[in-house]
């Protein structure tokens, strides 16, 4: 037997220009229970799509480097491949099927079943089940993961904790699996539950199963974990034993890029103290796919720049949608001190907000229309401008002289107000949004992930007139972004979203191992890190 | 105490049914109906429409929805019985000759069918009804023009003097109406004391081998014995014997065929097939995330579905009082009548059973003519009660649709909620 279970080395992954996997080596020893950790776009969901061969793999040009397991190299060709290789995947969203009994799910596709002349005449489809040997088979699976739950309870009527048990059941029922991926098992758990899983995790790997586990709570890291390796930005960071190293320590490495600011913005101002709430936002859900909101309080007051942070998929963008109105929402918002409506874009937009939305090209313009259209169309319908006296025609002179000046003072790059908003680069688009959201006057603004996907000039552009408005006519803005280095940057106040909630409010100044630690749903304090 | 959301849940579910019993029971009053007069058609209804309706259980399970596309199967049974009639064939052989030329014919249509509607997944219900109208221009050009042209057809089934087939075909003289329901018919009360006694060779055998409880047992034997008892009072007994008009009877090869079909539904569900219909049906995500070929097995699910259609058409015609094929408008409305059918019995866009669809064709005919009969009593016209069959028909699928949506949405705000507690 080879040290190593499976031995990834040098993985290299490009995507068209971009290279997205750089030189990643992964090594698990059986038995072993192996942390990958990393911020969205590290490369870890890459990495395992490697792992499974997965179809997005293959049709993008495969990969450079070598995967052996056991110590002999292999090819995986596609997710089934995997499975019969011994890999397997507890995944996050439960593959599983609410009506179906317990049993049923744990063999979903690999039933036992018994042949009959007809069977043997037309296929192994029309062989029937065996439900005794498949009962039996299912409650060998749910000991061993020591949950005592009944092999013919409806999936659906269980607490979601046990799903999870139950997925993990499945995997272990599977003859010859080597090695398991626990995708964010613990996100959907309860404390308590979450503690039984990595009891689970223990007692699997102490049975030579490896298991890859990734997580972005580094408390269960250090509980569960005996290495870890980190990456980010497509690239190994490190692989560490966990004797050697501490939770502060991961989180510094995980987001690790010290002080490579985007913009320089001097005069940042605490605003908590004794300035006017703008907008207080009370126990917000939003159902937003992917990013749902699962009780936010938050209080952002007049003439700050506030940024949300946090990994993707844990709600941050969530809350500008929900507050605007875009996606269902429930809970109580104040906007100046006077209640806010939700699920009503329009009153929203009425009094005084505007959005630069993250879904530029979806919800942000209308492509096949001209830059002045686009830039003047949400104030036309919302606050009746731009029209003229006294039918209510369209203004083109008042919307092209407004254009213009925006064209000017935002530098779009472009043919002229005419040119379709669909034909311009990222950054020009972005720029159009901006000035869409100022031609409503807004007092209050939300920018959502506003320098995704253009470029470097463009980005600093964006920026800085998001502070020039700030200080010049003290817009308050709330600046919704992935990038924490530009939060850092411009935003006043940062707080931190995890699973649903704000887990913490830092000072741009904090320390990497203080954002990293509150990414990973701690309440960092300021001053325990300092 | 008795459980209020219970009795509220079971009337939400079940409020179709019963709108349709109380508005079958209100016509039988006002119209002041012979029972036994309603009792036999309804018997004839209901073997005639029984196969069709069953037809559509499957693909509810793979959860594609209500298949309207099984007017397809029933233009491939035409197709079929055209042929025979073509050929010169009579009686029984008819029959199965059509049959054999519609299981070919039914699966080609339903393969074609299925790929339609994989590429339209989310849209099966309206998708299929739309690809059954679709196929009926192409069905009319068939008989048209290309039969007659190209095939060449027996100058009797082709319109005198011109190119196409007949707009009626006879079904009399060649034997093929009633090819099957005559072969034996049983009179009605016999059935029931079959029925009966099988009840109670059941409820012992079963107690016997242990596989029920004594009570169980005993309310089984209980219930037969009571059902035989009641129909061996006059008073009942004189409605079905034909003391006082003609006797009820069963057409019993029909039957036969349509418990064959419940049994199959049964059985294809306790197999690895079946448990990947159910697996699709009710998420594909994960059903595909196993390993599960989604796309096969909705394929099978409607060419399955197809098929059997097409059959249960052909016992309709043979069924049907007329003697006659309609050529051109006896599949029209199969998908719609039956989709209604199973709706009326509890079924909805999601879920269904064979009792839900023998319950449902039941009341979905005895409320047909029950109207029928009560308006030209009341009014002196039936035709009101063509026109209350498709009002109805429609307004029970657009109540099904609503519903399903409705408790799509119930369940998102149960989730919302949820969220909010967690």
């Amino acid at each position: 037997m080879a040290e190593y279970i499976l031995e990834m080395n040098h993985i290299s992954k490009l995507y068209g220009e971009n290279a997205v996997l750089k030189d990643v080596t992964l090594k698990i020893r059986p038995g072993e229970i192996h942390a990958l950790l990393g911020e969205n776009g590290a490369g870890k969901s890459t990495l395992m799509n490697v792992l499974f061969g997965m179809p997005v793999i293959h049709a993008t040009g495969g990969f450079q480097g070598q995967v052996l397991m056991d110590g002999n190299p292999v090819k995986i060709a596609s997710p089934m491949d995997a499975m019969e290789k011994g890999i397997g995947m507890v995944h996050q969203e439960f593959m599983l099927i609410p009506g179906f009994k317990v049993t049923e799910n744990i063999k979903l596709n690999r039933e036992i079943t018994n042949s009959w002349p007809v069977s043997k005449l037309l296929g192994k489809d029309l062989e029937f089940l065996n439900n005794a040997e498949m009962k039996k088979d299912a409650r060998k699976a749910l000991d061993s993961v020591g949950i005592d739950i009944s092999e013919d309870t409806l999936v659906g009527t269980l607490p979601v904790g046990y799903m999870q048990f139950v997925e993990i059941a499945r995997e272990i029922d599977k003859t010859g699996v080597k090695l398991l991926v626990f995708d964010e098992p613990t996100a959907v758990l309860t404390e308590s539950e979450a503690a039984q899983l990595i009891s689970v995790m223990k007692d699997i790997a102490s049975r030579g199963i490896a298991i890859i586990f990734i997580t972005h709570r580094l408390d269960e890291v250090m509980e569960a974990c005996d290495n870890i390796t980190i990456l980010r930005d497509g690239q190994l960071v490190c692989t560490r034993r966990k004797q050697e190293t501490s939770a502060e320590e991961l989180a510094a490495l995980m987001i690790g890029r010290g002080d490579d600011s985007v913009i320089k913005i001097n005069g940042k101002t605490d605003h908590s103290h004794g300035t006017d709430i703008a907008l207080k936002v009370r126990g917000l859900t939003v159902e937003m796919p992917g990013e749902m909101v699962k009780g936010i309080d938050l209080d952002v007051y007049t003439g700050e720049i506030i940024g949300i942070g946090g990994l993707a998929g844990q709600g941050k963008i969530g809350l500008p949608n929900g507050v605007m109105g875009l996606y269902p929402a429930e809970g109580s918002v104040e906007l100046f001190g006077k209640p806010l409506p939700l699920n009503d874009t329009k009153t929203a937009l009425q009094s005084g907000m505007a959005m630069v939305s993250e879904d530029r090209r979806g919800v942000g313009l209308l492509l096949d229309q001209s830059i002045e259209d686009n830039i003047a169309f949400t104030a036309m319908q919302v606050n009746g401008e731009f029209l003229t006296k006294p039918f209510g025609l369209r203004d083109g002179k008042g919307i092209r002289k407004f254009a213009e000046q925006c064209i000017k003072d935002l530098d779009i790059r472009c043919t002229g107000p005419t040119q379709t908003a669909g034909t311009l680069s990222g950054g020009n688009q972005q720029k159009v949004c901006v000035a869409r959201a100022l031609a409503m006057k807004p007092k209050f603004l939300f920018v959502s992930e506003p320098t995704r996907g253009i470029d470097i000039g463009a980005k600093q552009l964006v920026l800085e007139t998001l502070v020039k408005l700030n200080r010049e006519q003290g817009l308050t803005v709330v600046v919704v972004s992935s990038e924490l280095q530009e939060l850092r940057s411009v935003c006043d106040r940062i707080a931190i979203v995890s699973e649903g909630k704000i887990a913490s409010i830092l000072r741009p100044d904090s320390s990497d191992a203080a954002f990293g630690l509150a990414m990973s749903g701690k309440k960092v304090y300021e001053g325990d890190l300092a | 105490m008795i459980d209020r959301k219970k009795i509220t849940d079971f009337l939400k579910k079940y409020i179709v049914t019963i709108l349709f019993l109380v508005l079958s029971l209100t016509f039988i009053i006002l119209g002041d109906l012979d029972m036994t007069s309603v009792a036999r058609d309804l018997m004839k209804r209901l073997s005639r429409n029984a196969f069709i309706v069953l037809s559509l259980i499957i693909p509810i399970v793979a959860g594609m929805g209500i298949n309207f596309a099984i007017t397809i199967g029933a233009m491939a049974a035409q197709i079929g019985l055209l042929l025979a009639i073509n050929w010169n064939l009579t009686g029984p052989v008819g029959i199965l000759v059509a049959a054999a030329i519609t299981l070919p014919l039914g699966a080609l249509f339903g393969y074609l069918v299925g790929v339609m509607l994989n590429k339209m997944k989310g849209q099966e219900t309206i998708g299929s009804m739309i690809l059954g109208y679709f196929a009926n221009g192409a069905y009319q050009l068939l008989f048209l023009y290309i039969f007659g042209n190209f095939i060449p057809l027996n100058p009797k089934v082709t319109i005198i003097g011109a190119t196409g087939v007949k707009n009626t075909l006879d079904l009399t003289t060649n034997g093929l109406a009633q090819a099957i329901d005559g072969i034996l018919r049983i009179p009605f009360l016999n059935c029931v004391y079959i029925f009966a006694g099988a009840g109670l060779v059941y409820a012992l055998v079963m107690y016997l081998l242990k596989k029920i409880t004594k009570k169980k047992a005993l309310v089984t034997a209980g219930c037969s014995v009571v059902l035989a008892a009641v129909f061996c009072l006059p008073v009942v007994a004189n409605c079905f014997n034909g003391k006082n008009s003609e006797a009820i009877t069963v057409p019993g090869i029909t039957w036969v065929l349509i418990l064959l079909l419940c049994g199959f539904n049964v059985l294809i569900m306790k197999t690895r097939l079946g448990q990947k219909f159910r697996a699709v049906g009710q998420s594909q995500t994960v059903a595909n995330a196993s390993g599960i070929n989604v796309n096969r097995v909705r394929l099978i699910a409607i060419m399955i579905s197809t098929v059997l259609a097409g059959w249960g058409q052909l016992l309709f015609i043979q069924s049907d009082g007329m003697g006659t094929l309609t050529t051109y408008s006896a599949h029209e409305q199969v998908g719609l009548y039956a989709g209604a059918a199973i709706l009326v019995g509890g079924a909805s866009i999601d879920r269904a059973t064979n009792s839900q669809a023998l319950l449902g064709t039941l009341l979905f005919h005895l409320m047909f003519l029950t109207v029928q009969k009560a308006a030209s009593a009341l009014f002196g016209d039936a035709v009101i009660g063509e026109y209350f069959r498709a009002f109805l028909s429609y307004a029970v699928i657009a109540v099904a649709l609503v519903m399903y949506a409705w408790k799509g949405n119930a369940k998102r705000k149960k989730k919302q909620k949820d969220l909010r507690t967690a």
